[in-house]
């Protein structure tokens, strides 16, 4: 089983890039599931979601605490959140930067997530879309396929944007 | 069809399949995504049916029984707080007998506000004559909905079935869904009883001791015939569409010496738990509760029982510890846990069985062994 857990802020759209990722990871034919952790959070305040993908169906429902795959959506959570919390040995993590701000015992990749939206003017209600270009730095480090992250992105959202941001996600994401 | 939606969008496709003639429901977190899904569905005509946007949930269930004694299908869902709003209509229904489907997503009651998964709110309808399912699973919330109506509306059952699954735990999970092409599994409504303009007649008149006491046992010998016909519709079921359920869904029971009994997610979660415990060599097994009105059967002679409550009878003990203690004679270790949402993983889970002392209680996190 592959295990992930997504750190963003309330409103950053954090929950949709779990379901999307589950969606990819299901329509690679794998068994996935999406766990928001619904707190009492409100718009701006630090949120986890949890993604499971495993070749067997996923009995689990409680939260992710070692994480083999750690996303940080939004890098200023760094601040107040130990990200690299339970991270397993040898894990990766994944951060929307222009460059690399962190290290850790295992694999350090990032990407402009928020410059990709903002190049292709994935804006909604002032916040930068990151849920979608996120997809494609995920098929980058094959966690999904690029065609079902894309499949994923085309069955929940009808802006095309949202596959070319993947797309130079995919084609932007650093070692 | 095969895709992928939450506890509470499966609920939903499941009703849009029913194609009940009026749905009342007032929205309440985390029930909220099913009733938002429905009024979608007849907004976009996608469900003809009449969708009754109520002022509150006892509204909402006095609306569901003029609807289904006048000769429709019905379908509500709520949660909670609304759940307890609307008490005594949900009496009501079951005392008039008329095969509502609610779908109510469990949550903790307040104070202190709490909308995470709890069973307290199902139980504190326990006596109230309506069938209880708990589900474990996005697909099963599917499945067991779409079962509810044919078991509500079986002329020898004719009771109201509350389709109950884990607050946020599953109603906002994703998980894998097949949705099915329902055929003629499920017959037109008919209720004998419907209101007939051509015949009027009284509801609900003043009734004596005598005529009452009838009344009352008919539908305990209505709730004891319900179990047959379960049997029979997940029999059909799993025929038809090829996914069985039963009053427990048993995993490596058969030579446990210890069995793990749990409702809901937890009950799913505790077959990790067992996968765990049998791999250090602890003959563990795991028995998931799904119905719990009508009150199945169970075969517990020779086994420890470790029943995990996410729910408490305050003054008295777990509700479904001591309904297994009553009905099977066995002395089960009770352990209280996940109310709230407080989190419990199969690791715990495991830990209940390895620190297990029957005939004590103990509160996880909080008080060992009482």
């Amino acid at each position: 089983m592959y295990e992930i857990r997504i750190h963003s802020r309330g409103g950053q759209g954090g929950v949709t890039a779990a379901k999307l990722l589950a969606l990819a990871a299901f329509r690679d034919g794998k068994y996935a599931t999406a766990c928001p952790f619904y707190g009492a959070e409100r718009r701006g305040a630090p949120v986890v979601s949890f993604v499971r993908i495993d070749d067997e169906p996923i009995k689990i429902y409680s939260q992710i605490h070692e994480p083999d795959l750690v996303i940080v959506l939004d890098t200023s959570i760094m601040d107040v959140v130990d990200v690299l919390q339970g991270l397993k040995s040898g894990g990766t993590v994944l951060l929307n930067s222009a460059h690399p701000l962190l290290g850790c015992n295992g694999t350090c990749r990032h990407v402009d997530l928020t410059g990709i939206a903002l190049a292709e003017n994935l804006v909604v209600a002032g916040s930068p879309i990151l849920n979608t270009p996120v997809l494609g730095a995920l098929a980058k480090m094959g966690v999904v396929t690029f065609p079902s992250a894309e499949k994923a992105i085309r069955e929940m959202f009808a802006d095309e944007r949202n596959v070319k941001a993947a797309k130079a996600a995919y084609e932007e994401l650093k070692a | 069809m095969l895709t992928i939606a939450t506890g509470n969008k499966a609920v939903a496709a499941a009703v849009k399949a029913a194609k009940p003639g009026v749905v009342a429901a007032y929205p309440i977190t985390p029930q909220t995504e099913i009733v938002e899904q429905i009024a979608e569905y007849v907004t976009d005509g996608d469900l003809e049916s009449q969708y009754i946007p109520v002022e509150s949930e006892h509204s909402a269930m006095a609306a569901c029984i003029g609807a289904s004694a006048g000769g429709v299908r019905t379908f509500t869902a709520t949660s909670s707080h609304g759940l307890l709003y609307m008490h005594e209509m949900v009496h009501w229904a079951a005392g008039a007998r008329l095969p509502i489907v609610m779908a109510n997503v469990n949550r903790a009651l307040g104070p202190g506000w709490n909308t995470w998964a709890e069973h307290s709110d199902a139980f504190s309808q326990r006596d109230t004559g309506w069938l209880q399912v708990f589900v474990g699973t996005v697909q099963e919330a599917y499945d067991a909905t779409l079962m509810a109506f044919k078991i509500a509306e079986d002329e020898r059952v004719l009771l109201p079935v509350m389709v109950n699954l884990d607050g946020f735990a599953l109603s906002h999970i994703m998980q894998a869904l097949e949705t099915v092409d329902l055929g003629d599994f499920l017959p037109p409504y008919h209720l004998p009883h419907a209101i007939d303009t051509e015949n009027p007649c009284v509801y609900g008149p003043m009734t004596g001791p005598a005529d009452y006491f009838r009344f009352r046992w008919d539908i305990e010998r209505s709730m004891r015939d319900a179990r047959g016909v379960i049997a029979e519709v997940e029999r059909e079921f799993a025929e038809r569409f090829g996914r069985s359920y039963g009053p427990t869904e048993d995993y490596r029971c058969e030579d446990a010496d210890v069995v793990v009994i749990a409702m809901g997610t937890l009950g799913k979660e505790a077959e990790v738990a067992v996968d765990r415990l049998r791999d250090e060599g602890i003959k563990a097994g795991s028995m998931r509760l799904r119905w719990f009105r009508p009150f199945p059967d169970l075969d517990l002679a020779g086994r420890e029982v470790v029943v995990i409550d996410r729910d408490y009878s305050f003054g008295f003990g777990g509700v479904v510890a001591h309904s297994i203690r009553s009905k099977t004679g066995v002395v089960p270790y009770s352990v209280i846990a996940g109310l709230g949402g407080q989190e419990v993983t199969y690791n715990d889970i495991a830990d209940f069985v390895r620190n297990r002392h029957p005939g004590t209680e103990t509160w996880f996190g909080v008080s060992d062994h009482v």
